[in-house]
């Protein structure tokens, strides 16, 4: 299977990644070979087979609802990008 | 020259022959004058800190077999007030607010944190060289041929190598413990998934990762391990198992024990020379009273090509965080929100992340979710199966950890898929879960150190190191040091 | 009626937010109190700092089952957290733990009353998930602010079949629901500080048509009247459209309360491919049968079956029956009162739907914050039920208890209110109005009862609303004839 340049750039898109115009043929063909590799698993009959998503099949644990935190703002915004008045900021957001 | 061992510090601190300031002093100097960049950062400050801690401690009566004794971190893991990059420039000025469960698990146990070693960005690599902190010189170079370390773990497997350190943390996703153990001749540790607690190591593929040490010796992975592990309740996928010293079960016979070689990991592509070793290792053991039997993992071929769904998916995921907001890099300039965070993104990672992160976003994609992500967890079960049936009849399984030596850095960069298939080997034990190990198992022609991949069953840890141990005790490779270690030595101050 | 009722089927799911109510967050350990200084409750977790990990709150599932077995649903026993990727700045992990293949609560439903009797609208699941933080857009020098306090706090999203076909269906739903979640207390309910939140998905077809028309999801109708008002401008705007020949959009729309408008939104991310994938930082959950039968057994009696008990054992009719069983503490307010006082179960309803509502709307209060307790309330029903007071005196009554001026025996006797019962008092005060009122007294012996009321009025009055008006009725007949 081949990645054209369309496909590429929507998943860069989507990934949030941007991959210049001059890169886009490297990108697609290495996406490509990896692609081919993992093709391999077409070949494989897996009707009935349960995807394994955790080794061992763990079931959840799950806590106590307990308030275990406490505020650690000044700590987290000091290494924070841009922050004021105890908020995160970024370029304005517009729904 | 010889290699220190953590079993003969730790002997040397108890005897009050040499102080962990004294240790701790040495190392950072020797890693100071080194030139292998096998370290991101160091802090002397805190290690020093953390040396005298443990030396008043010592003097105070306390005693536990690593109090006081320094090893070296990977820098995947979160220490509070530490710069911790994962080898990555989008985390280049993050200072940890908070400290990972196995560094704290080893902190409690007395252990002195040196520093953090280089690392592929992200644990994306094989080979060291995705790091934004330059490539890690492999000690076993010789002039003029500068190899890798592997990787991901590279900085830490050259840190120990070099005598930077007496051990150091590794991580291990598909490999990255245990190929840079076999490149650099340590004894690596990738324990049962579960075993180490993942809070605070920073993800790259969480069904996965795991932590473990590595070492000069089994001996010495037993005792870093015992300092690592324990469950974690900010783990949900900590196992809570009873604790056990991996130590008490080291001078265990192993007569009579079942060792399978899978047919697979003998086949096309491995270097006759590392085939001709690893025999020859097998043959070690059948002295040594073992049963050897060809077994067959029928899946195994898959493994890679499942792994490289699975891992670059959860990948993709886990690396959205990463996006200038909270913490780490932000691009300089920008129009907008999406401006900032594909600029952030695009600058902050390098090219073997972008990469791992779109195969991974594709493969989640619409319409495709099915036919890679679903199939590969599919596959993973079948792989995992596979191991079920032969452990029925084995004990533990053998086989080289990778199918070549270390290799000059540049060689393999412009094919991630060639890089990929150094952990052809090492990756199903991480589809299936499974504690596995890499020791060391000899020398090829070219005088590069070759590995010994040992896997187990599930929590089989005592029975991985038992069988290590053994062989190390009637072998001396893994006393072997590199040509390119510290010229000092401990030990002769000591 | 709308005019578009002829010709157009209106189609209407409701996916409903409804944060439940545990003390911590559902995958970290910081409070989820309302209102606390900006991400002051935002812990490393919450955050999304590298290498942290969720850890589920078991409290949150063990509501999520209340609410399943509350609408008769099927539960998961194995139910599974999914990512559900995108970037906005107030998903700090970059995606959003859900639930997608296999949620918690299965295929259920809830009764609803219309104008053509009960309907059953279903709930095709409802599923476990993190709340995002909030964005603030404030001026911060042409930034927006982010405040992680509200990230992770445990919603359960309720998501029901197309099966309301108007607006005030919609809202009949919605208020069901809005009462089930307070009364098996799984959550507060509290819109204004959006613990239940509500998404329309809205479609028009010509009646006859099988298959639905395109959707539009509207957005940012967190009130009942905001509900009702969306979806009935939304379904004109795209009848106008399909009526001018042309194609709804399938896309996100947002009401502005303010114009009385939708609008589209311009999308979170752009191309819509959230890549859910099962989380494999956690487990599937796997529910034992005692874990479920546990919390079956901490199930209150629901609305339908308290209604309908109202009805048969109590006598109530059904609009009354209604309006007291919508709410759980205004049905254990009516119980109460029933089980304490001597007057009858349709007078205890009339107070308390008329002059207790009436009150507690004008002061803006919930039932729980009302000045006048049962016990007092019952003792004001039994003054009339004994006829210590008329019906308006006891309204003086109630002002005074109100008022929190004193018990209402105390009132009676402070006022002067205590209802004159005495023959003699009250024949005095009869003489008086028939010397008084002659043309009156003369249009009812000339055959016109009507009149009776008036006059029984004036003796009222004379009294001060103290005499008993039977007595009165009797003695101006009597004294009449």
């Amino acid at each position: 299977m081949a990645l054209d340049n369309e496909t590429v750039h929507i998943i860069a898109r989507l990934a949030r990644l941007n991959i210049d115009d001059s890169e886009l043929e490297k990108y697609g063909s290495e996406l490509s070979n990896i692609l081919n590799l993992v093709e391999q698993m077409e070949a494989v009959d897996t009707s009935g087979v349960e995807p394994m998503t955790h080794p061992f099949d763990a079931t959840l644990r799950m806590r106590a609802d307990e308030i275990s935190e406490g505020n650690q703002r000044e700590k987290f915004q000091a290494i924070a990008p841009s922050s004021e008045n105890g908020l995160y900021l970024v370029p304005k957001v517009i729904d | 020259m010889t290699i220190i061992t953590l079993a003969q510090l730790s002997a040397d601190l108890d005897a009050g022959k040499v102080s962990s300031t004294e240790l701790t002093q040495e190392y950072l100097q020797r890693i100071d004058a080194s030139e292998h960049n096998a370290f991101i950062s160091v802090d002397q400050e805190l290690a020093l800190t953390r040396a005298k801690d443990a030396d008043a401690k010592r003097a105070n009566g306390e005693s536990s077999p690593l109090l006081g004794v320094p090893i070296a971190q990977k820098d995947i893991f979160c220490i509070d007030g530490t710069q911790t990059t994962c080898g990555s420039k989008i985390l280049e000025n993050f200072i940890a607010p908070y400290t990972a469960t196995v560094v704290s698990n080893m902190h409690d146990h007395g252990v002195v944190s040196l520093g953090k070693t280089n690392m592929d960005e992200f644990a994306m690599g094989s080979s060291n060289e995705t790091s934004h902190y330059g490539n890690v010189v492999n000690p076993w170079s010789s002039k003029g041929a500068t190899l890798v370390p592997g990787g991901s773990s590279g900085g830490s497997a050259a840190a120990v190598s070099a005598q930077l350190a007496p051990a150091a943390t590794g991580t291990d996703t598909g490999g990255s413990i245990r190929q840079p153990a076999a490149f650099c001749n340590l004894t690596g540790i990738k324990p049962s998934y579960g075993r180490c607690s993942r809070y605070g190591m920073i993800a790259f593929a969480s069904s996965l990762d795991q932590a473990g040490p590595m070492t000069h010796t089994a001996e010495d992975a037993a005792m870093l391990l015992n300092t690592m592990v324990g469950f974690d309740s900010k783990d949900s996928t900590s196992l809570d198992v009873p604790a056990e010293d991996y130590t008490t079960q080291l001078n265990d016979s192993i007569e009579g024990l079942n060792i399978g070689l899978p047919k697979e990991f003998f086949g096309e592509g491995l270097k006759p020379e590392i085939a001709t070793l690893i025999e020859r290792a097998v043959k070690e053991y059948e002295s040594l009273g073992a049963n050897i039997k060809e077994v067959s993992l029928p899946n195994s071929h898959l493994a890679l090509p499942s792994y490289y769904v699975i891992a670059p998916a959860e990948a993709s995921s886990n690396l959205s965080r990463f996006d200038g907001v909270r913490y780490g890099y932000r691009t300089e300039e920008y129009t907008d929100l999406v401006d900032m965070y594909t600029k952030t993104r695009s600058e902050g990672f390098g090219d073997e992340v972008k990469r791992r992160i779109m195969i991974g976003a594709y493969a989640l994609s619409s319409g495709y979710y099915d036919a890679y992500y679903s199939k590969a967890q599919k596959l993973r079960r079948l792989i995992a199966n596979d191991f079920n049936d032969v452990f029925k009849e084995c004990d533990v399984l053998m086989g080289p950890t990778t199918p070549s030596t270390a290799f000059s850095a540049g060689s393999n960069s412009d094919d991630p898929v060639a890089m990929y298939l150094n952990d052809i080997y090492t990756i199903p034990a991480n589809l299936a879960g499974l504690p596995a190990a890499s020791i060391q198992a000899g020398f090829t022609s070219a005088g590069l150190p070759i590995g010994l991949h040992i896997i187990a069953p599930y929590l089989q840890e005592s029975k991985l190191l038992n069988v290590a141990h053994q062989y190390q005790k009637v072998t001396d490779w893994h006393t072997l040091s590199a040509p390119g270690a510290s010229a000092h030595n401990v030990g002769e101050k000591a | 009626m709308f005019t578009w009722d002829q010709r157009w089927e209106v189609v209407i799911g409701l996916e409903v937010h409804s944060q439940l109510q545990t003390q911590s967050k559902i995958f970290s350990g910081s409070s989820i109190a309302y209102g606390a200084e900006p991400n002051t409750q935002a812990s490393a977790v919450d955050i999304a700092l590298p290498g942290v990990l969720p850890v589920m709150n078991q409290e949150a599932a063990r509501l999520a089952v209340k609410f399943g077995l509350a609408i008769g649903a099927h539960i998961n026993q194995r139910n599974v957290f999914a990512r559900k990727n995108y970037f906005y700045p107030d998903l700090p992990k970059g995606y959003q733990i859900s639930q997608m293949e296999l949620p918690i609560v299965g295929l259920g439903e809830l009764e609803i009353d219309t104008e053509d009797g009960a309907k059953k609208i279903g709930i095709t699941r409802a599923h476990l998930e993190e709340d995002a933080g909030k964005s603030l857009h404030e001026d911060f020098q042409g930034q927006t602010g982010i405040d992680l306090n509200r990230a992770g706090t445990p919603l359960l999203e309720i998501v029901s079949e197309p099966d309301m076909r108007s607006p005030s269906e919609a809202v009949a739903y919605l208020r069901k629901l809005h009462s089930l979640v307070r009364y098996i207390e799984i959550c507060d309910g509290n819109m204004q500080e959006g613990s239940f939140r509500c998404d329309a998905n809205v479609s028009v077809r010509p009646r006859g048509q099988e298959e639905l028309g395109t959707r539009t999801e509207l957005k940012n109708i967190n009130s009942f009247r905001f509900v009702e008002r969306a979806i009935e401008f939304e379904i004109e705007r795209q009848i106008d459209i399909l009526e001018d020949g042309g194609k709804v959009v399938q896309e996100t729309r947002l009401y502005d309360p303010d114009k009385h408008e939708t609008r589209s939104m311009r999308s979170k991310e752009d191309a819509h491919d959230y890549r859910y994938f099962p989380d494999p930082d956690l487990p599937p959950m796997v529910l034992e049968d005692s874990f479920i039968e546990e919390i079956r057994a901490t199930l209150p009696e629901l609305p339908g079956a308290k209604k309908a008990r109202f009805e048969s054992e109590l006598g109530l009719s059904t609009a009354d029956a209604d309006v007291l069983t919508a709410d759980r503490d205004v049905a254990e307010f009516f119980e109460s009162t029933v089980n304490a006082t001597k007057a009858e179960t349709k007078i205890v309803a009339n107070w308390m739907v008329g002059e207790l509502f009436a009150n507690l709307n004008k002061s803006d209060l919930e039932i729980a914050a009302s000045p006048i307790s049962t016990a007092q309330f019952a003792l004001l029903l039994d003054r009339i039920a004994d006829n210590t007071l008329s019906g308006k005196t006891a309204k003086q009554v109630f002002a005074a208890l109100w008022e929190k001026e004193g018990e209402v025996d105390a009132i009676i006797e402070a006022k002067g209110l205590k209802q004159i019962t005495d023959t003699g008092a009250i024949e005095t005060i009869v003489d008086e109005v028939i010397a008084a009122c002659p043309e009156q007294v003369q249009q009812f012996k000339d055959g016109n009862d009507k009149v009776i009321g008036f006059l029984v009025g004036q003796v009222m009055q004379k009294s001060r609303g103290k005499a008993n008006p039977q007595m009165a009725n009797q003695m101006l007949k009597d004294k009449m004839s």
